[in-house]
């Protein structure tokens, strides 16, 4: 009997290879998105993890200052008998790229600290003496090869990006001289007292990584955005497994009246839904997989642009990750087939055997929607109102998108019904009449496309907005011509000396580590000069602002700090040694950390041993190029010595447009998601209508006709869809702009429209549905009349 | 004392025993080679010589606790050089490597320590004298006469420390022929020389309260750049500080055949008398498991030119040095014709 059934149960995939299809691709495509997302956060958490323990971070205390340590007190601490192991480290810039270099000596490095495997034998040798050696894993190595570095050994414990070689080798390739950046602490080592005149102070191990932290917002928005796609990837499934039980209805009541328990036949349907979920997860899992790897290498250039995060561009396989797709998928299945399978569960073995034709849109259940989208909408309003932090800014955005979803059935039934009342004649009276007859089958997927749509409209205009203003920002931030990287101060003296009468301003740009309310910031000098006051456009400042700061008594802030402490021009602010107030607040896109600025004098008054470096140059725009070739010329200037203006801001704006060339990626993808959802609603609704459409033709209505009026009518869908996608996808966009950026990146962005960009969306959406349509409208058009007449004859 | 060669190989190499007891006698070019008839020159000879490949500073002392038990102290700072030269910072080739261990008749502690050169973590200097390593420390403290005829010496480890006030009685010992020491019939040699003579005060610290201490104590300088023959596998090396002053500096070098043995009777008056190859016989007595092998702990020793037939025994069989290239050094008990208290090292077991 059990066989029997399920082989009468299974028989329906076989007479219907696209509803399978249908299914299979429906469920694939939202694992795929879910599951994909999920790789790339956890290749991106395992590497903040990597990046934890590199040389013992994680296990070791160790002995900093806010300055480098000269190297005679890693001398003095070890003879007063401290066990401490000395750590160069610093970044190198070679190409384009920054290598995030470490010098260790080897001698001296706890065990804890072990990051390579030197090997047997000598094997030590070569790394201690000339020309030394410099361990990277094989992504940098790639990344690397021809520079003029130290010969290369791989070491896969190393993460990418980062360098290791001997502490005299990083020395000398950093040009740091003769000091460290920090000392390891073996964890036996006694602890005689420090002279307070060193600066030292003892950082217990960090069991956490900073860079999880910074980059948490980062990865919740990609979470988002992979559950929405598979949110929409279920609305699919949900169709497509509610068309096929549906279709078996008859098939359902035979078998329970031939005797198989209801409860049998529920574990039988379970069972071929368990099997149908397991293939489409492991597909979707592949398919997952592929996507990640698409997207990696863009994730991994926005984590490095925006947070120095290195992650590696490789995909690697963990089982767990291969689980949980494959549960979700079942989950997923599970969640869109409970309605189903409640039915067959309850079916009255005597009910008519007749497919319903979907339920019939009932105003009460209309209601009930109604109702429902209504109080998600005031939750969502509850919470912007009353929530703070990213989570409720995402259930913000949950709120939203589900009301809205609910809502847009209620909104095209009371369309229909209007249209209806208005309409002339009785041809335009049917056809509004059809419309509503039909939206209850149609719903799911037009809430897809709607979904699909508003995220559209939403991102593109955050990040149209963002990118307009972070240009600006650009535009204006940037007003030096050239900016100079002098290699050591004596260098920087000379070429100050020699630009005095070549240039019309020479502006300072140093920078030290500082301490703001508890968390690590850092300290800029500005130089009065009208290159910041014209140019440097200010969120909030008091009257006079650059004059304040120019005494001395005041600061600037980010926008980052200020949002985290709640700052505002006018409060006190205290650094360490200093205490003043602050004159103003900036935006600072791209920078985690806090920041503040003071004068360049104030800086040098509080940190005299700051490295006095960096640059930037005001010349004639005309003139810029001639004098950095001058310069390159007679001071043997590279290619990070002096940089143009124009190449500054090229790069910042790569790094900008790769940190969304994901969130574009993951729209198109649910947009064609939809698609997919509306294709499958129609295949169904197609096979359903004959009743329908049978006694129209047979009062003369061609099928040329009835086919263009059902094309028209998908056409008129999706465009009052699209309609009611429009003033959502805007909410959604300010919700992102002044609620999640402030939250996730620490700052509010004006929002700019783009009416062209959703002309463009429409259209794609009238695409999607016309050609979603024209599979079904094609087979109406070349329905037989056999066909139609069938639907007197009989039953069906 | 040979251990010194193996432990400063071992320095570079992991794990320690895969470069085994081969790797001896291979020869580096462009280092400086031991020459008979160099003689000395002090206090220039007591400081480093970086053209020379390795080089050490090792004392031993045999000590007796007012609490009325003995006690042994080591204290050793080699020097291992990469290239024949010297250069500022970390680009020295000039490596550091030290040991320090305290013996009582029931515990045996041991402690190592590594360092660069060129940057002042460790070193030696001559004049004034002192040689230290982190905060292990070996400083001349003598107003007048020669640099290492008064010595300071300290050094702490897990659960063990030192201080030892050092003060020497009779003078500076070469060894071999003028300071020329040949170390196998093939001619390998090294330079060294001794002072054998120190009386020695201080306080010893076995996991608690400090100890004061009494008794003498020997100090070994040696530098070389090709010490052993292939084929040898290890030796066994004797101080023997006898109680009516004279003093024996013997040891033989194990190749799988007779071996091969020298030494140096060092009279009270501290007049050495070199003693041709052979000349020198000891004969393991008892063996000791030790570190899971064993170790020959007692012997006896027989050198009839000078009427010598004596049995050593150890303090403490487990004097095991647990150190990156493991062997055995302990103190020992002298008795037979001759008595007195010494120190025994044992490498290649």
């Amino acid at each position: 009997m059990i066989r029997a059934g399920l082989g009468a149960l299974l028989s329906h995939w076989r007479r219907s290879p696209l509803q399978l299809a249908m299914l299979l691709l429906g469920l694939s495509l939202a694992t795929a998105l879910w599951s994909g997302v999920q790789a790339i956060n956890a290749e991106a958490r395992a590497s903040y993890a990597r990046a934890a323990e590199t040389l013992g971070q994680d296990q070791l205390s160790r002995l900093v200052a806010d300055r480098p340590i000269p190297q005679e007190v890693y001398v003095t601490l070890r003879r007063a008998g401290w066990l401490v192991s000395p750590v160069v480290e610093g970044r190198l810039t070679v190409g384009r790229r920054s290598l995030r270099l470490i010098g260790i000596d080897p001698l001296s490095l706890p065990v804890e600290a072990q990051q390579v495997e030197f090997g047997e034998g000598n094997a030590l040798l070569p790394f201690l003496t000339p020309p030394g050696l410099l361990y990277v894993n094989a992504e940098t190595q790639t990344r690397i090869e021809g520079a003029e570095l130290p010969p290369l050994r791989l070491s896969e414990s190393l993460p990418p990006g980062t360098a290791l070689t001997d502490i005299g080798q990083a020395q000398r390739l950093l040009g740091s001289g003769p000091t460290v950046s920090h000392l390891l602490v073996h964890p036996g080592s006694p602890q005689p007292p420090l002279d307070p005149a060193l600066g030292l102070v003892l950082q217990a191990p960090q069991d956490g990584s900073e860079l999880a932290r910074l980059t948490d917002s980062f990865h919740l928005n990609l979470t988002a955005f992979g559950l929405l796609a598979f949110a929409v990837g279920l609305f699919i499934v949900h169709s497509a497994i509610g068309l096929a039980f549906e279709q078996r209805r008859p098939v359902f009541r035979t078998l329970r009246a031939l005797g198989l328990s209801g409860r049998m036949l529920t574990g039988l349907l379970l069972g071929e839904l368990m099997l149908l979920a397991l293939v489409a997860g492991m597909i979707g899992v592949a398919l997952g997989y592929g996507v990640a790897a698409l997207l990696l290498p863009d994730v991994a250039a926005t984590l490095r642009g925006l947070y120095g995060a290195e992650v590696p561009g490789v995909l690697s396989l963990r089982p767990g990750w291969w689980l949980a797709g494959l549960g979700i998928a079942v989950l997923g299945t599970l969640v869109s087939a409970a309605q189903s399978l409640w039915r067959v569960w309850r079916l009255p073995l005597l009910a008519p055997a007749q497919p319903r034709a979907w339920a019939r849109a009932s105003e009460r259940a209309l209601r009930w929607q109604a109702g429902g989208g209504l109080a998600l909408l005031t939750v969502a309003l509850g919470l912007m109102l009353g929530g703070h932090g990213l989570v409720a800014g995402f259930g913000v955005l949950t709120g939203l998108l589900l009301g809205a979803a609910l809502l847009l059935p209620v909104l095209l039934w009371a369309g229909m019904w209007a249209g209806e009342r208005l309409a002339r004649g009785v041809l335009a009276q049917w056809f509004w009449a059809d419309t509503r007859q039909q939206l209850p089958g149609l719903s799911l997927a037009l809430m897809a496309l709607l979904l699909a749509l508003a995220a559209n409209i939403g991102v593109g205009t955050m990040v149209s907005s963002f990118r307009l203003t972070f240009t600006g920002w650009l535009d204006q931030r940037l007003a030096a011509e050239l900016y100079l990287t002098a290699r050591s101060e004596a260098e920087a003296a000379e070429m100050v000396a020699w630009l005095e009468p070549r240039t019309d301003a020479i502006l300072p740009i140093f920078s030290a580590g500082t301490e703001v309310l508890g968390q690590p910031a850092e300290l800029y000098g500005v130089t009065d000069h009208a290159t910041y006051r014209d140019h440097w456009p200010l969120l909030q400042a008091l009257p006079d602002v650059w004059d304040r700061v120019a005494l001395g008594d005041a600061a600037l802030v980010n926008e980052q700090l200020a949002r985290r402490e709640g700052l505002v021009p006018g409060d006190p602010l205290v650094l360490p040694e200093w205490q003043g107030e602050i004159a103003g607040i900036y935006s600072d896109f791209g920078n985690p950390e806090a920041q503040v600025i003071v004068s360049t004098d104030r800086l040098l008054a509080l940190h005299p041993e700051v490295s006095r470096l960096r640059y930037g140059l005001r010349v004639a725009p005309e003139q810029a190029a001639d004098l950095a070739e001058e310069m390159r010329q007679r001071f043997g200037l590279g290619e990070t010595g002096l940089v143009d203006q124009a190449s500054i801001k090229g790069f910042s704006l790569a790094i900008f447009e790769r940190t969304f060339a994901v969130t574009a990626a993951l729209n198109v993808l649910t947009l064609g998601v939809a698609g997919l959802a509306m294709f499958a609603s129609l295949m169904t609704l197609s096979g359903m209508r004959l009743p329908q459409l049978a006694p129209v033709w047979a009062m003369g209505l061609t099928k040329a006709r009835l086919a263009r009026l059902d094309l028209l009518r998908t056409l008129l869908l999706a465009a009052v869809t699209m309609l009611a996608a429009l003033p959502l996808g805007l909410a959604l966009a300010w919700v992102l702009l002044a609620v999640v950026n402030v939250e996730a990146f620490g700052w509010r962005l004006p929002m700019h429209v783009f009416p062209a960009e959703w002309l463009r969306l429409g259209a794609l959406a009238l695409l999607a549905a016309a050609i979603a349509a024209a599979i079904p409208v094609r087979r109406l058009a070349r329905l037989a009349p056999s066909d139609l007449l069938r639907v007197f004859a009989n039953e069906r | 004392m040979n251990v010194r060669y193996l432990a400063l190989i071992g320095l570079l190499a992991s794990p320690l025993h895969a470069q085994g007891f081969a790797g001896l006698g291979a020869e580096v070019e462009g280092f400086a080679v031991p020459a008979p008839g160099r003689g000395f020159e002090f206090p220039a000879d007591h400081g480093a010589h970086p053209d020379y490949r390795i080089e050490w500073w090792y004392l031993t002392a045999t000590l007796t606790g007012e609490d009325g038990r003995d006690y042994g102290a080591q204290w050793t700072l080699f020097r291992s050089a990469l290239a024949p030269e010297e250069r500022e910072g970390w680009q020295s080739p000039q490596l550091w490597l030290a040991h320090a261990a305290l013996t009582t008749p029931d515990t045996h502690h041991v402690a190592e320590k590594l360092a660069r050169g060129g940057i002042g973590q460790a070193g030696v200097t001559a004049a004034p004298f002192e040689a230290w390593i982190d905060d292990w420390q070996m400083l001349g403290t003598a107003a007048e006469g020669d640099a290492l005829s008064a010595l300071r010496v300290t050094a702490s480890g897990e659960g063990f420390g030192y201080d030892l006030a050092l003060r020497a009685t009779g003078p500076l010992v070469p060894q071999g022929e003028g300071g020329y020491s040949v170390k196998s019939a093939a001619g390998q040699a090294s330079n060294y020389y001794s002072q054998p003579f120190y009386e020695v005060e201080g306080s010893i610290r076995v996991a608690g309260a400090p100890l004061a201490v009494t008794g003498k104590a020997w100090l070994d300088r040696e530098w070389s750049s090709q010490p052993l023959a292939a084929d040898q596998t290890g030796w066994d090396w004797f101080s023997l500080m006898f109680d009516d002053g004279a003093r024996l500096m013997g040891f033989r070098l194990r190749d799988g055949g007779a071996g091969y043995t020298s030494a140096t009777w060092i009279a009270a008056d501290g007049t050495p008398t070199p003693m041709p190859p052979g000349a020198l016989q000891v004969t393991p007595l008892r063996e000791a498991r030790v570190a899971g092998r064993d170790v020959p702990v007692d012997w006896r020793v027989v050198l009839p030119e000078k009427g010598l037939d004596v049995t050593v025994a150890a303090m403490n069989d487990q004097a095991w040095m647990t150190t990156s290239l493991p062997y055995w050094e302990g103190p020992i008990r002298i008795s037979g014709s001759h008595s007195g208290r010494g120190y025994l090292e044992m490498t290649g077991y």
